[in-house]
């Protein structure tokens, strides 16, 4: 076994792991009572999945056919960059919308300052 | 720390020039003896050496992947475990960060480690609201790892 297969055998477990990933992100999707916890697993699972599915693509064409390719990077980096601010936007428009919490929810400490917010715009 | 890398490429390409060979390897040849020269001149530059601060950036990257993964496990746990109900809830968090990018770093940090997801900023910049998915045992746990990344950013940026 040399190199250039073991790498081919990384680079297969990578995709393997990045899909399990992606299919146990969708079954937090499911499961989860509200929709923040549901950004929970939308935004993280997700995001380690494209990585390492991006990383086991970039790794089979560098040993496979010699090509590098660095838009398989640079989605890596947009992904990154990305995914987080998207998740905060969709549970801050949620929750402006009014969106209610999960029964099981303890602690809410941001609802006196929505509310003092909206008070602000009424004067 | 822009400042010290203009002067270290400078140093690289004014290498390239006396030696008059035009080529990567003298480049990089220029540019190590460049960083010899700000070790030695680094009393008169304002800020500090700027490798050290490249070192906690990278640092800095490589705590993030460690806790990316480990939110990863977190989650698989969270998402399969028999109980439905976890304790989630949103908790606030007083910022020391100053300027909106570090601020804006430190959001998708935190979006993006175990069981914490930020929802707001506060209007004067000085407290973020983040969901945690659960609030009761993780609490104290997720202060001190913050700190940890609130510490890193600061020491990268100042």
């Amino acid at each position: 076994m040399n190199v250039k297969e073991i790498i081919e055998f990384i680079a297969a477990l990578l995709m393997l792991i990045g899909a399990i990933m992606a299919m146990i992100s969708a079954i937090g999707i499911i499961r989860f009572p509200d929709v923040y916890t549901r950004s929970h697993a939308g935004t993280k699972s997700s995001t380690l999945a494209v990585l390492l599915t991006l990383t086991g693509a970039f790794l089979h064409f560098a040993v496979e056919q010699g090509f590098y390719s660095v838009r398989l990077l640079l989605g890596i980096v947009f992904v990154f960059l990305t995914a987080p601010v998207a998740g905060h936007l969709i549970t801050r428009a949620a929750y402006s919308a009014g969106v209610k919490m999960a029964d099981s929810t303890v602690e809410d400490e941001l609802k006196d300052v929505f509310e003092n917010r909206e008070e602000d715009k009424g004067k | 720390m822009a400042f010290q890398i203009v002067i270290n490429l400078i140093i690289a390409v004014m290498w390239m020039f006396l030696s008059e060979s035009y080529t990567v390897p003298s480049l990089i040849t220029g540019f190590l003896f460049g960083v010899l020269l700000l070790l030695l001149l680094r009393r008169f530059l304002p800020g500090g050496f700027y490798l050290t601060r490249v070192f906690k950036a990278i640092k800095l990257i490589l705590i993030f992947f460690k806790e990316m993964v480990m939110s990863n496990i977190d989650m698989i746990k969270y998402i399969y475990s028999p109980r439905p109900i976890r304790e989630p809830g949103i908790f606030e968090y007083p910022l020391e960060l100053k300027t909106n990018w570090e601020i804006t770093l430190l959001t998708s940090l935190i979006s993006l480690t175990p069981g914490t997801l930020s929802i707001a900023i506060s209007n004067d910049k000085t407290k973020l609201y983040i969901h945690a998915m659960n609030i009761e045992s993780v609490d104290e746990e997720i202060k001190s790892i913050k700190e940890t990344f609130e510490k890193g950013i600061m020491e990268v940026t100042r």
